[in-house]
């Protein structure tokens, strides 16, 4: 049964390892995956601890509908506190590894303690062994899982690691599983890697019942349709998420030489049809039938005949938009660096354009990079950091801390080229001309983040008729919606039903590319009742499913309130207030944001979500959600 | 005419929703255990081979059953199981060349493809084109019409140069 995988707590200090069922009453509240791990997260870490201590703790999950009949149902979540920020880490990759974790008799793991010795999981059809990991400490993300799977005698096994970075504890730390499926955000890796956990192997050949499997059959028929018949999800199926840096460099809406300009000019040989020539096929995650991911193989140079996949949309920004670099093998030797070396690349790109700034500005000097030079459109300097960062080597060992503490050890006021949010670098597109992708990135739960709220819609000018159906169900909303987006008018309601949109989607383990994130006809809350139904029999409808994102998103909030999080948080560094775009086109140029009116659009989140003016959820929001009360450790 | 499944390796991306709409419709569960199609992966290369019976004309399965089990139905060209003569003996999955038979071990039987009686899901629901069931004349089709484009890509050109 679908509804019947266990949790299983984990304690690496002692040994202990514990398996428990999931109460049905827990499912109806949080349904799984994300909103799940932020309620055990919000229990069992006590406020105040260091991230990187034994006091942290790793919550790995499979989404309810994982391995279901649900269109892509395929994705783990990650999460703990962040070390990166010290609020929520959270993080979600796709793959194989969840559906192997469900078929192996689990959908939680929470991992405590620290292990003496570097060790890893083997979690096979119910039952968990901490395994030795010294055969596997100090190989990169692709070599550890051949290792592994050798060692297990099973090619089949699926294995979630992290890489030397996660060992070396840099901030941005990634957790990965096969080549490239990355959790990138918030430094997951640098929690396992603290924890001597090297990665968590599963096989599983256990029965997941489906409850109505005629109709689940029938109705992912109906859904995947719906899902390959969108234009977008054609144009993904061919060009991956590269067609996304198309669409916007040609406007002017992404972020060049950290943030001095918003346009990589002249770049026709990184455009995504340009890249697709070293494309040899496309692949993807489990039951997906867009397949967004590339292949290919690396053409000239030090890694030249190595295999790959990717690149994507933050590849691009990272390795030539925000470096003003144009050269596509930077690209596709970047991603692999970051692929093997298991570091978030969004990160990874954003440091190494704030590094340039600063060496531009002469805040950092060649003694600083030890001879590198370090200017804006140096691609060997771009791939040095790379190296410098995961291996922690001097200027890369600054680096390697996040944006913040790497402000405060630099000094000079480098903390004003910052772009970051919470802690958190911002992707490389840029939101000046953007009042809702603004607000989303300003108040995402865990930093400055495109994947907790952005509504991507909004860059279609869809006409109001069309984003009236979508936005006013399954909750009513009858107040301004604009398809200009610039304005700031209905904004902040569309941030708010995309975040309950994405953390719906992050419970039950389905991919955001199958939701209304990148298409105005894509399925969300109406399609997943169904799917839930036919799946797993529970029944809830669109308005329940609601409800729990609501619950969820508040306990994130109310984790984040505990760790010292204030409604200045929630806002964005000067330079987007004080420094007008470029370039682009003329709608996009000489752009600034507005800071009474970004106010005003914060004032009015706060209002739908139920919070104070200071953002902190009201009691009666949290007595209608049923979390008034101190959590009471159901699980 | 009859229809066969023609698998298309160059096109499989890996996915394995086949594997889940072969169990599910089969036995009402999600495990790629107890489905009659997998999909072999060398992961790090980029390799997917999908791998399923292929319903030999002179099935080694046939020849090596003792009760006579297994046997051809030229309706629908494809290879029956009797499992009231089965015995289990698991002869047939050593004969396969192709490893396409396999022993369902919580439904205690040996399984194989039998094309869902006419309507195979996988191919169904394989929105790349790898998996598909057609007519026994359009089997090799597709791929003669693809070389042939290369080949008249190459013509073309050699012709445009010869000519000047």
């Amino acid at each position: 049964m679908a509804l019947n995988r266990k949790i299983a707590y984990i304690d690496l200090s002692s040994g202990k390892i514990e398996t428990r069922p999931i109460p049905l009453e827990i499912r109806k509240m949080f349904l799984g995956g994300r909103g799940l791990d932020m309620y055990l997260m919000y229990n069992h870490i006590k406020p105040g601890i260091d991230p990187l201590g034994p006091d942290n703790v790793a919550l790995v999950s499979a989404g309810l509908l994982v391995g279901t009949l649900a269109s892509a149902s395929a994705r783990t979540h990650v999460a703990g506190k962040s070390p990166l920020t010290g609020f929520v880490g959270s993080t979600n990759m796709g793959g194989f590894f969840a559906p192997e974790m469900r078929w192996a008799g689990f959908d939680h793991l929470v991992i405590k303690g620290k292990a003496e010795k570097p060790v890893y999981l083997w979690i096979h059809n119910g039952q968990i062994e901490i395994r030795d990991g010294s055969n596997v400490w100090g190989k990169d993300v692709h070599e550890t899982q051949e290792v592994i799977r050798e060692e297990l005698g099973d090619s089949d096994v699926k294995i979630l690691t992290i890489g030397t970075a996660g060992e070396r504890l840099v901030r941005f730390a990634n957790v990965m599983t096969e080549l490239k499926n990355a959790g990138g955000r918030t430094g997951m890796g640098a929690l396992l890697g603290s924890k001597n956990l090297k990665a968590i192997a599963v096989r599983g050949t256990m029965d997941i019942k489906i409850a109505h499997p005629s109709e689940a059959l029938e109705y992912n028929r109906k859904i995947i349709r719906q899902i390959t018949s969108a234009k977008v999800s054609q144009t993904q199926g061919r060009l991956g998420t590269n067609f996304i840096w198309g669409a916007t460099n040609t406007q002017g809406l992404v972020r060049v030489r950290n943030f001095q300009l918003n346009q990589l000019e002249d770049s026709d040989d990184i455009e995504p049809e340009k890249l697709d020539e070293f494309n040899i096929g496309m692949t993807g995650c489990f039951g997906c039938q867009v397949h967004c991911r590339g292949k290919y193989i690396i053409p000239s140079g030090p890694y030249a005949g190595v295999y790959e996949e990717g690149p994507e949309y933050t590849s691009i920004g990272a390795f030539a938009g925000e470096p003003d670099c144009r050269n596509p093998l930077t690209i596709l030797v970047g991603n692999h660096l970051v692929n093997t070396y298991g570091m978030d690349t969004l990160e990874t790109g954003s440091m190494i354009a704030w590094a340039m700034e600063l060496y531009e500005e002469g805040i950092l000097t060649s003694k600083d990079t030890d001879g590198l030079d370090l200017r804006f459109g140096n691609d060997e300097a771009v791939i040095e950091m790379v190296h410098r960062i995961a291996n922690r080597k001097g200027l890369g060992d600054i680096l390697a801390e996040g944006p913040l503490r790497a402000a405060q050890k630099i000094g000079k006021n480098s903390i004003k080229y910052l772009i970051h949010v919470k802690g958190m670098s911002n992707l490389h597109s840029d939101e000046r001309a953007t009042t809702s992708l603004a607000l989303g990135i300003a108040t995402g739960s865990r930093g400055s983040d495109h994947l907790r709220s952005r509504p991507a819609i909004d860059l279609y000018h869809l006409p109001e008729p069309v984003l009236r159906k979508i936005y006013s169900q399954p909750v009513p909303y009858d107040g301004p919606l604009s398809s200009d987006y610039r304005d700031y008018e209905g904004k902040p309601w569309q941030v708010f039903w995309h975040e309950m949109c994405y953390e719906a989607v992050d419970c039950l383990g389905i991919c955001k590319y199958h939701t209304t994130f990148l298409g105005a006809t894509l399925p969300n809350f109406e399609e997943w009742s169904k799917l839930l139904y036919y799946n797993t029999g529970l029944e809830m409808s669109p308005l329940d499913i609601w409800t729990v994102a609501e619950r969820c998103y508040n306990i994130e909030r109310l984790f984040n309130i505990r760790e010292g999080l204030t409604r200045k948080d929630d806002w964005l560094s000067d330079r987007y207030f004080d420094e007008p775009t470029k370039i682009g086109i003329p709608s996009v140029r000489n752009r600034t944001l507005d800071r009474e009116k970004f106010k005003k659009m914060i004032d009015e989140y706060y209002e739908h979500h139920g919070w104070d003016e200071n953002g902190v959820p009201r009691p009666e929001t949290l007595r209608r959600l049923g979390i008034d009360k101190e959590p009471s450790h159901m699980l | 005419m009859q229809k066969m499944l023609v698998v298309d390796y160059e096109k499989c991306t890996g996915c394995r929703l086949c594997e889940l709409v072969c169990a599910v419709k089969h036995e009402g569960v999600s495990n790629p255990l107890r489905a009659r199609i997998r999909i072999v992966k060398w992961e790090m290369k980029g390799i997917m081979v999908p791998m399923i019976c292929n319903h030999c004309e002179s099935a080694p399965c046939i020849a090596v059953c003792p009760t006579n089990a297994r046997t051809r139905d030229e309706e629908q060209r494809k290879v029956n199981v009797d499992y009231d003569k089965c015995i289990g003996c698991r002869m047939c999955i050593v004969a396969c060349p192709f490893g396409a038979i396999s022993f369902d071990p919580y439904a205690s039987k040996i399984i194989s493809c039998d094309l869902c009686d006419g309507d195979p899901r996988c191919a169904d629901f394989c929105e790349t084109g790898a998996l598909r069931y057609v007519e026994a004349s359009e089997s090799n089709k597709q791929r003669q019409r693809e070389a042939a484009e290369k080949l008249y890509e190459s013509i073309r050109k050699f012709t445009a140069t010869y000519t000047g």
